[in-house]
């Protein structure tokens, strides 16, 4: 448990001239959420970009469970059992929620889809999650609510036993009640031995939910802290660049 | 708003009451549940192709009530072949519907494919098999060709298609030569749209239908019931297929009523019905239940989260154009099956009647929604309004102006219905 099940040490990635990335050391704990927070051009989403493979680093060196890998394609990521919880969610309206869920990664029987097999597993991955507001597992995604699609957006990560879940701004769009359930979906996720990393700007949201947090300055990692041992003040002033901590917690 | 939700929450989950309830959750115990949760999706507006059944239902009552000629076996028989090109061509162009695409030659693709066999397979020409392969051929490479601009160049398919459209007539008239037209010869091809098959071939078809039908939901209910997922309630089964039992019974004995004018009696399903169940059979196969039919839905609902869901884009999107194309070749032959030959207009017309069978079935113009269903009786509208105004005596421009109006009105239902069902947010 006390191996990192990513670790990055020293990574690049340079734009040009514009370097983006300056060296970041991050790692991410199974059964942990990590909070990746820091200021628009931080470098967070180049970060998140280079894990799920779709830009790989320029330097540095990526271990995952201990040993390097080389994350090039997102299939290589998808391999190591790294997923994204996009933003915008990625899910097609017009399928429903278990077409949502296995879309590209089928359950095949004969040729055909194994309906039956896909059902039973979205519903345990759902209720893995402890997930209960959806009517019925065959209801298109467009008559979900924004904390719905949230829920079916991550329990896919679940259906493909993801080992580390990548979540970008999950709560972004949503309302007080459904952000809570969407918060604790993370914790549960978390709880269930996934190593979870959460973008997120909104601070109250990563002190409830998140176990460490690490903080990047303009493609420097700054400040990497134990969410119990700190508190929203510094965390801002890492963000802002006004306090740095040269030692690695 | 603090969660305190710490303790494990994880169980092993086959036997939890909790996933056993969700996995339940919206599986229909009955009859009554069954059309109620129908109803609740069409007030969320997913109609389908229940409007285009209810304006099939009031065009057939009022033709009916306007003509007596309307509602004969004759009549009848008469609107199926006239149909018959049009919804093969509609089930084709709705591959590429659904994808938010459009192909606007598959009428002239059809064209050349037929220029080609009928030029062919003139009597001292190539048999007709080989006459087939090539006009398939042709469709497939046409298909191909515009695959090749839209999914893996990019241009849009409304310009790739159109080029192909004005294009593709030209080279019609290069094989045929201005003005001129071939006569169709071969038998089994002129069979199709012109013959009808023994009395009780008509039901032997029938009971082959209903036989498959029983033994796909067979194989379904045992293949869910082996994963435990629950199954519907078996009477939602039995109400469908009682429901094509009486439907198709009637059709076979409708059409194994005499139609003949006098001393020769002319009976029995018309060749191309077979034809066109099987074609249907087969591509609603491919779309409901293979990878390749899934992902012309996700493209057409959300092309973004089909990509980042590792599904190819460019492939199933150009193979999408050749299953259109491809089809559309056999909507060319039954067309020249029932016209007895090709001229250098083949196929120029028919291809917005074909986009709009298909609209009007209900398969929506911005991708992601729509069967070949739906496409099928669209083109029974059609065909009817040209029937039924046909015999009422109005000419072939007002036949046009009431097509065109259907038309622009089931638009108007799609968009609306996507409105409804809040459908537009993802597609941009």
């Amino acid at each position: 448990m006390n191996q990192p099940i990513i670790e990055l040490k020293q990574v690049t990635k340079s734009f040009g001239p514009v370097d983006v990335l300056k060296g970041i050391d991050f790692e991410a704990r199974a059964g942990r959420v990590t909070a990746l927070v820091g200021d628009n051009g931080a470098g967070k989403s180049t970060l998140i970009k280079g894990l799920a493979g779709v830009q790989p680093y320029d330097g540095g060196e990526v271990l995952f469970d201990g040993s390097p890998v080389h994350l090039h394609h997102p299939r290589e990521s998808a391999r190591h059992g790294i997923e994204v919880v996009y933003q915008d969610l990625a899910l097609c309206d017009n399928l429903d929620i278990v077409q949502n869920m296995f879309l590209g990664r089928e359950e095949m029987a004969g040729g055909t889809f194994d309906e039956g097999r896909m059902e039973v597993e979205a519903a345990a991955a759902l209720q893995a999650l402890s997930v209960k507001t959806m009517t019925s597992l065959r209801q298109k995604v467009a008559s979900l609510s924004g904390g719905q699609r949230q829920t079916v957006a991550i329990a896919r990560s679940v259906v493909k036993q993801a080992k580390v879940v990548i979540l970008d701004e999950p709560t972004a769009a949503l309302g007080v009640a459904q952000t809570a359930q969407v918060l604790s979906l993370v914790r549960r996720l978390a709880d269930s031995g996934v190593a979870v990393i959460i973008i997120s700007h909104n601070l109250q949201d990563v002190f409830e939910v998140a176990d460490d947090i690490a903080v990047l300055y303009l493609g420097t990692m700054t400040a990497r802290l134990t969410a119990r041992e700190t508190n929203p003040d510094e965390v801002v002033g890492y963000i802002t660049g006004t306090k740095t901590q040269e030692a690695a917690a | 708003m603090t969660t305190e939700t710490q303790g494990p929450v994880v169980e092993p989950s086959d036997a939890s009451p909790a996933a056993q309830s969700l996995l339940g959750r919206g599986v229909e115990q009955g009859v009554f549940e069954h059309g109620r949760s129908y109803l609740r999706r069409l007030r969320g507006g997913e109609m389908g192709a229940l409007p285009a059944i209810g304006g099939l239902l009031v065009l057939f009552i009022i033709f009916g009530s306007a003509h007596s000629a309307f509602l004969t076996p004759r009549n009848m028989a008469n609107l199926i072949t006239q149909a018959a090109p049009l919804v093969v061509l509609g089930m084709a162009l709705v591959f590429v519907l659904l994808l938010g695409e459009i192909d606007l030659s598959a009428g002239v693709t059809f064209g050349v494919a037929m220029a080609v066999f009928v030029k062919y397979t003139q009597p001292d020409g190539l048999a007709w098999p080989v006459g087939l392969a090539l006009a398939m051929g042709i469709g497939f490479a046409v298909g191909a060709t515009i695959g090749f601009f839209v999914a893996k160049i990019g241009v849009p398919s409304f310009v790739v298609t159109l080029g192909l459209f004005l294009g593709l007539q030209g080279v019609i008239l290069m094989v045929i030569g201005a003005g001129g037209t071939y006569r169709l010869i071969p038998e089994p091809i002129k069979a199709i749209q012109n013959s009808n098959m023994p009395v009780w071939a008509g039901w032997a078809m029938l009971a082959a239908l209903v036989g498959l039908l029983v033994l796909v939901a067979m194989w379904d209910r045992w293949r869910r019931a082996r994963s435990g997922a629950p199954n519907p309630a078996l009477s939602i089964v039995l109400l469908k297929l009682g429901t094509i039992v009486v439907l198709g019974a009637a059709f076979v004995t409708f059409m194994n009523l005499d139609r003949g004018r006098a001393a020769q009696a002319i009976m029995g399903v018309p060749i191309v019905v077979p034809v066109v169940l099987l074609i249907g059979l087969i591509g609603t196969f491919v779309l409901d239940r293979t990878r390749f039919g899934r992902y012309i839905y996700a493209i057409g609902g959300n092309r973004e989260a089909a990509r980042r869901s590792g599904v190819n884009v460019t492939a199933v999107k150009w193979s999408a154009f050749v299953v259109c194309s491809s089809l559309a070749v056999l909507a060319g032959v039954l067309y020249v099956s029932r016209v007895g030959s090709a001229d250098a207009s083949t196929g120029r017309e028919i291809v917005l009647s074909g986009v709009a069978a298909a609209v009007v079935g209900g398969v929506s113009l911005f991708g992601g929604r729509g069967r070949l269903m739906h496409a099928a009786v669209g083109a029974f509208v059609i065909a009817t309004i040209e029937n039924g105004l046909g015999l009422l005596g109005f000419s072939a421009g007002a036949t046009l102006a009431v097509s065109g109006g259907v038309l622009i009105l089931a638009a108007t239902v799609d968009a609306l219905a996507r409105r409804r069902s809040g459908g537009g947010s993802t597609n941009s």
